[in-house]
Parts: C-alpha cells; structure tokens; sequence
C-alpha cells in the first residue's frame, strides 16, 4: 500500500514533466509589420475593416492568416520565420494594389528571419491633404484639401465627405459621436474644403474630442481617413 | 424456491429446442431496410422523400439550422425578424444590436451531402421496376422539385455554385480531381431552377389541398420567384460593379433581366388564372387584422398557403416559435416575448388613403397628443399592422397584452418600476399601485415587450401552444398566394405595364383595408418593396429583398439612426434601418385635469441598442471557407471575401 502512494504520483509527475518538451511548439517570434503607404505616406483607414492577408505555402491545406489594418495604416503579425505572400482580398482598401508583373500580379513575396517591416505600396483614389481642426464652442470645423490620384478610365467620383468626431481614438462609422456629411456632388474645389460639425453633449464631460475626415469614394466599400487629432474646445 | 426457477429453465430449454438453427441465422435484420425492400414498396419510398422534404431549407425557419464547417448554427426564430425589423428582447442576444454587422460567413450553407442524397434519390427512383409509374413519377418530380429548391437557396446566399446532377462517387485511385467541379455562373444556377419547374410541372398533381408536398403551383409559384430574383439581380446589379466576378459566378448581365421578369410574369400568371388550382387570397374573416393573422395559423382549406413546411403536434415535428414569442405575462411558460418589433417597422403601415405618416406622439408644435384608448394612436392604418404586430391594448388568446411604461405626473416627472408590474405610491395617494405593465415596457428587461410591441404573426393561438411540452403545429408558409400576387406585380412594373402591377396589388391591399386602389402612375420601385415588406414581413423575405434589389448596403449604411431620421422619408426603400427604435405608452396621472387617465407616447431609443449595422459589399454573397477552396482549387471566391 505504502509503495503505490508514492509509485503513482512519481510516475504521473514523470509523465507529465516528459511531456512537456515533446508536446508544445515554440511560440512564434518573428514580428511582420509595416504600412499601406502611397509615395511613403501612410494612408489612414477604418479600424478593422482592411485586412492583409498572408499566405504560407508549403503545408497542405491553406487557410489565409488575416492581418488588419489599424486606423493609422499600420499592420503586424507575429510568425513563424519563411516564406510569406502578402495580398489584400479582392475589393478590399479604398486604393488600387500595384501589378508588378503579370505572374505576381499584385502579390508581395517576403521572406522572413526575424523581425521585418514592409511597406505596402498602392495606388489610393483620393489623399487627404493638410487636414487641420479646430475646436469651437460646441462644433469642430476641418479644413481640408483632396488630391485626385487616380485619373482617367479607372478614376472614381467622391460619393462623399464625411468628417466624424468620437471621444475616444477610435472614430469611424461604426463609432461616432457626431457626423457630418457633403456629398460629393457639392464638393467644388478640392483645394478648399471645410466641413463642420456640432458637439453633442458628452456623458461624462470631457473639454476635448477626436476628429477625422473620412472620403468614401464610389463603389469602394472602405473609406480614406485622415489621422485622428484630438481638438479641445 | 427451486421449482420457480426450474419451471422457466425448463420451458426456454423447450422453446430452443424447436428452433432451426439455419433459419435462425438467415433472419433478416429488423433494424434496417434493404434497398430492394425501400425500392419495392412506394410507403418506404415516400418515408425517404419525407427526409428530404424535411431538410428543405429556408431563411426564414420556425427550426435551428444546423450548418457545415463548424458554423453556429442559425436560430430559427432570429432569421425571421433580422435587420432591425425587429428588437430581441433576450439578454444573451442584445450583441446583436451592439455589432456594427454581420460576419460574411453569416449566411453560408454549403450541403453537397443533401444534394447528393437527392441525386441518388433520383438514380435509383429511375432503376426502380416495381413501383407503379404514376407514383415512380410524382416522386421523380418532387425530388427533382426538392433539389432544385436547394440550389435555388444556394444561389441566394453564395452565389453559382458547382451544379451536382449526378451522385458522384470517388475511385480510391488517389487522384480526386475528376470529382472537382467549377462554380457554374449565377445565371446558370437560375436558368436551371427556372428549367426544372417547368419540366417537372406536369408531372405534379395540380391540387390546391396538397400544401405539403409539391404541387403544380409550387413549382410554379419557385419558377416565379426564382425568375424574379434572377431579373432584379440582372436589372439592378449594375449599382454595385464591385459585387461581381469576371466569370460570372457572381452577377448577371443586365440585358438578361427583361427575359427574366418576362418568365416571372407568365408563371405567376399561370397560378393566377386557376389552372393550377383553386387559390385565392384568404377571406375568411370580416375583421381585417384577425383575418391577416388567421392565415398562418387557419391550416383548414386554407386557399392562400401554396406550400409550407407543415408540423403536427403529438408527432414529434412541433417547433416552440409561439413559446419562445408569445406575450409573457400570463403566458403559458415563464418566457415569450423574443421578437419585439420596431417601430421603424411599425411606422412603414400606410395610412387608410394610401400615404404615409408617422405614429403620430407629437402634434406640430411639439405637445404630446393625449389618446383616451391605448389603440387610437395606431387608429386609421392598415390592417395589416394589427395583423403583425401585437400593439398596446390589444389581446391575445383572450387576455389583453399589458404593455404600458408607467405614469406620468402633471409636472412632466414619471413614476415607473424596474420589475413587472411594479407597484410605487402616487403622490397623494395611500395605497401603492401598478405602476408599470406587467407585459413592460422595461429597458434592459428580456421577454418583455422592450420596443413597446410584440409580434403576432404566426403565434398560434391554440391553448398549450406555448408550453414547452406541447408546443405549436402551425406551419411555415414557404409560397403563398398574396406573394405570387406582388411578385407579378413586381415583374409587371418592370416590364413597364404600370397598370397590370396595380391590379395586382390592388388585390393585396383591398385585403388589408386599403379602400382607395392604386392606380398606374402611383407604381413605383418604393410602392413595390414597400408592399412586400409589410405583407411578408417576419417570413423571410425582406433579407433577400433588399439583397437583390442591391439596397442592403444603403439600408444598413452604419449610421446610427436619430429621432429625426425616424420620421423622413417613410415609404421610401431605401430609408435608413440600421437600430431598432422604441415607442413606449405612458399613462398620465393628473387628477383635476381633462387629461387624467388618458394615454401620451414616447419615442424610445433602447440603451441595449449601440451598435449601427452595416451591410457590407461582401456580405451581399456568403464566404466559401477556405477548406472548400483547398479541397477544390477550381472553386473562386466571392468578391470582396
């Protein structure tokens, strides 16, 4: 009886303590990060709502590892080292991927051995320049200037203009405060636009909000957003 | 003692001695069916038509649907009142309405073991020699009925998918590709629905008393609608270019829509005219409301129902939809009350004269309006409202629903409780009373009555339906009369016969109590997605509607909607939908003054409500997994997945 006592746990300890090297993988290590760029200059987006998505072939069955993109235009992923193929599912991003050649068409090819940043270039239909806020009593106005990137066949028309203000970093559609719209029709001159939008009174009171101004462009789902700012009142 | 045990021991010894050892290991197996015994008798052939007539499947369901690749399964109740028409009024489900949409995989459905089932169904219907050929044809007819049913289902929500005909089989050679099929294009998928109603017409019994089994109108009655789809998918695809692919999986071209609606037209002509059999809309009632209601639960010669998905209580098919919705307070289980409908929705009813407005709360200048009865505010609308919704005031099985938000005092201060039926002493008074219904309205409540409505569609008002050991047997309308009505009128609209698409429609209001007919020049695009959002609503309709029409993503733009939005633009298709709002009955409390006891409103915007949903350009088709794609590489997927 004695000699079970102390056989049993031993040998269950012995078990488990064997197992532990065997079992488990390393965890990955090599961080993959960069920006969706334009010429160097990161084109802001809704949170999670652009992905990246990154492929690994070599192991049998595929399935896309999804990197989003965060409102700044800044993605990462933790992985394994290899190779990678970096591309945005179809109809994502408010910009156009560049074709390199007809074989990669518009997919990235990384390798990676460690920590890695790599910029994606792309092509956007609008950037928003020299957006500035200011705070009011109870309204934000931003003044902005719209460059058309895009010309010609595949240009696309501004459905509309939209600048939202949240109290937190995070401002978008889904979340807001407040919102104002110009649809893209009323837009005149690009190189001046202002926009303003009312304060609503905020739960708690805080003396400052978030702003930013969204393009949505026509028959593209995401939105090109400017960076957030915070504007105090 | 030992004789009790001997006398039994004694007698099996007896028994086993008579037994011929040969035929007692030939003894054919009680638990299972040879397919000779299954092929020879046209009772086991249609028990093996039952199942599959029980794997139909729809989007909207009394059922949960279990789904392939590890999906949540779809909750049959919540299908029927999604995109804010309606609130549910059920904790674990306020997330719904704090998400800003739907993951593309929402919808999916990918059951090619179904289909293949169907297939072999046919292959060996086809080498059956011992069933009549009367009977060898109707089941050929109702399987091929059944299938193309399933890919009509599957085009909805993924688009053209592999067209399966034949049951496949693998080799076991180790090279599977010749089992690997492309998507065929979205069109195909329609054409072929459309081509196998037609071909299978004849052969199906054209007898209105048949609702649960396929008929002559219920292929009709597919066509018509299938045609329909494919035409407004051609006529309004070009909204959105994106939603495409240059295969044609996704997207059909716009010079196809006018054959469609054309084909839409003549089919639903052809239920129309009678020669499929006698239906009609359903009459049976003088009062209009009653009258909407009872045609979903009336299952006696009911002429409206074309085919349904029919329950029988004590059979084991019953389904729980009127427990899980009845009002609660008296209610025959402790729960009910799960889908509260908006009164976005609620405000869409026309008026008597054919315009629209809203539940009128306020006069012009802002003051509230001061109702003696609960049900005035709804006064002068179309029956339909009362028919689908369970207003304030009004009753159910016999007891009337107790759906007020507490009182209000003269200084404009309200006196409510956080319980049903709550009791708190008024000012001036002794004796503490209720101070709000026993039904709620109570923000954050489940089961009560949150949005101030409940839903009255398809509860059955049978006693014991909504206990949990009973449940209901009122059927689910898959196609029915009033729908084939609206979609010829649709068809007519756009084929510019203005006036023929009144006259169809005229038919469906007139039911409703809309007096004043339409006349040509008041048909247009708005009048006809309004029509069928308030006569099918809660039936699984609207959330292909407004796909197909390529509206969704306008409808649930991700904008939060204000009180002002609420009341603009009623009527229009296209009116933001993206939050379910409240209206909440207030009883004021003001002795000495004209108004004491009487009833004011209030527009409610519920706290669990935060989220503003958006319908994304890749939701308009459903995601193919990614082990779909891996296991067939000539699968593409969706555009914008």
């Amino acid at each position: 009886m004695k000699i079970r006592f102390h056989f049993i746990p031993c040998l269950a300890m012995l078990a488990l303590l064997a197992s532990c090297e065997k079992d488990n993988f390393t965890e990955p290590k090599s961080t993959l990060s960069g920006r969706i760029v334009y010429n160097g200059e990161p084109i802001g987006v809704e949170y999670n709502q652009v992905r990246l998505q990154l492929w690994q072939p070599g192991f049998g069955k595929l399935a896309a590892i999804d990197a989003q993109v965060d409102q700044s235009g800044a993605y990462s992923a933790m992985l394994f080292n290899g190779n990678y193929k970096l591309v945005f599912p179809k109809g994502r991003g408010p910009f156009k991927t560049l074709e390199k050649d007809a074989a990669a068409k518009d997919t990235l090819f990384v390798t990676l051995e460690g920590d890695k940043q790599v910029d994606v270039e792309v092509r956007p239909y609008y950037m928003i320049r020299t957006p500035q806020f200011a705070g009011a009593e109870n309204k934000v106005t931003a003044t902005l200037k719209l460059e058309k990137i895009i010309t010609g066949a595949e240009a696309k028309d501004i459905e509309r203009l939209s600048l939202f203000i949240n109290k937190t970093q995070l401002v978008s559609r889904a979340t807001n405060v407040s919102v104002t719209d110009i649809a893209g029709a009323d837009i005149k001159n690009l190189n001046a636009i202002t926009l303003q939008t009312e304060i609503p009174t905020l739960v708690p009171t805080q003396k400052y909000v978030f702003a930013r101004v969204g393009v949505k462009i026509k028959d593209v789902e995401d939105m090109i957003f400017s960076p957030v700012q915070k504007v105090e009142f | 003692m030992k004789k009790i045990f001997y006398i039994p021991v004694f007698v099996l010894l007896l028994l086993s001695w008579g037994c011929n050892d040969d035929e007692f290991l030939n003894r054919p197996p009680t638990n299972i069916l040879t397919e000779e015994q299954v092929w020879g008798d046209e009772g086991q052939v249609l028990s093996l038509l039952g199942n599959l007539y029980n794997r139909y499947v729809d989007l909207g369901n009394f059922r949960d649907f279990q789904r392939q690749w590890n999906l949540d399964p779809l909750t049959g109740w919540t299908r029927v009142a999604d995109f804010n028409e309606a609130f549910w009024s059920e904790s674990g489900r306020y997330n719904q309405f704090q998400n800003s949409g739907w993951d593309l995989n929402t919808w999916s459905i990918w059951d090619y073991g179904y289909i293949r089932e169907m297939n072999l169904f046919i292959q060996k219907c086809e080498a059956a020699e011992k069933l009549s050929p009367a009977a060898k044809e109707r089941f050929l007819a109702e399987a091929r009925f059944l299938r193309a049913s399933y890919y009509f289902e599957l085009v909805k929500r993924m688009g053209g998918v592999p067209l399966i005909l034949e049951p496949m089989t693998y080799d076991f050679s180790g090279d599977p590709t010749y089992l690997q099929h492309a998507r065929a294009k979205e069109s195909e998928i329609y054409d072929f629905v459309i081509k196998e109603a037609g071909e299978i017409k004849a052969k199906l019994p054209a007898n209105a008393g048949e609702k649960s089994r396929a008929t002559q109108a219920a292929a009709l009655a597919m066509q018509a609608r299938a045609a329909l789809y494919a035409g407004s998918l051609a006529k309004y695809g070009v909204n959105t270019p994106s939603v495409s692919l240059p295969g044609g999986e996704v997207g059909i071209p716009a010079n196809l829509a006018t054959g469609y609606y054309t084909k839409a037209l003549e089919a639903a002509k052809e239920i129309i005219n009678g020669s499929v059999g006698a239906y009609a809309l359903y009459t049976k009632k003088p009062d209009l409301s009653e009258n909407f209601s009872s045609i979903f639960y009336d299952k006696a010669n009911n002429p409206e129902a074309i085919f349904v998905d029919d329950y029988k209580l004590q059979s084991g098919k019953v389904h729980y939809f009127t427990g899980s919705n009845q009002p609660r307070y008296g209610a025959e289980e402790e729960e009910g009350g799960r889908i509260n409908p908006s009164l976005n929705f609620v405000e869409a009813f026309e008026k008597l004269d054919n315009t629209f407005a809203r539940i009128p709360t306020t006069n012009a200048s802002g003051a509230p309006i001061y109702y003696t009865n609960q049900t005035d505010i709804f006064e002068g609308r179309d029956a339909r409202l009362a028919g689908t919704v369970m207003l304030p005031g009004t009753t159910f099985k016999g007891r009337a629903v107790d759906i007020w938000a507490g009182f209000q005092l003269g200084n404009g201060s309200i006196v409510s409780g956080d319980d049903r039926g709550a009791q708190k002493t008024l000012p001036g008074k002794t004796v503490p009373e209720q101070v709000v219904g026993f039904d709620g309205p109570i923000d954050g409540f489940e089961f009560t009555a949150q949005t101030g409505f409940y839903l009255r569609k398809y509860l059955d008002p049978v006693v014991g339906s909504g206990q949990r050991g009973v449940n209901s047997e009122v059927w689910f309308i898959r196609y029915r009369y009033a729908e084939v009505l609206l979609n010829a009128a649709e068809a007519a609209f756009e084929l510019k016969q203005p006036a023929v698409a009144a006259g169809y429609m005229n038919q469906v209001r007139a039911r409703a109590g809309l007096t004043k007919p339409l006349v040509a020049g008041d048909i247009t695009f708005d009048r006809i997605a309004h029509e069928r959002r308030v006569e099918l609503a809660f039936e699984g309709h609207y959330h292909y509607d407004i796909q197909r029409w390529r509206i969704a993503h306008i409808v649930m733009d991700g904008n939060a909607i204000t009180a002002a939005d609420l009341s603009k633009d009623l009527g229009k298709a296209t009116k933001r939908n993206t939050q379910p709002w409240a209206l909440w009955p207030y009883k004021v409390y003001e002795p000495g003054s004209p108004n004491n006891g009487k009833w004011i409103y209030k527009t409610v915007k519920l706290s669990r409500v935060t989220g503003a949903d958006r319908f994304q350009l890749g939701n308009y088709y459903s995601l193919i997994t990614d082990e779909v794609v891996n296991n067939n590489p000539k699968i593409v997927r969706n555009p914008n997945h």
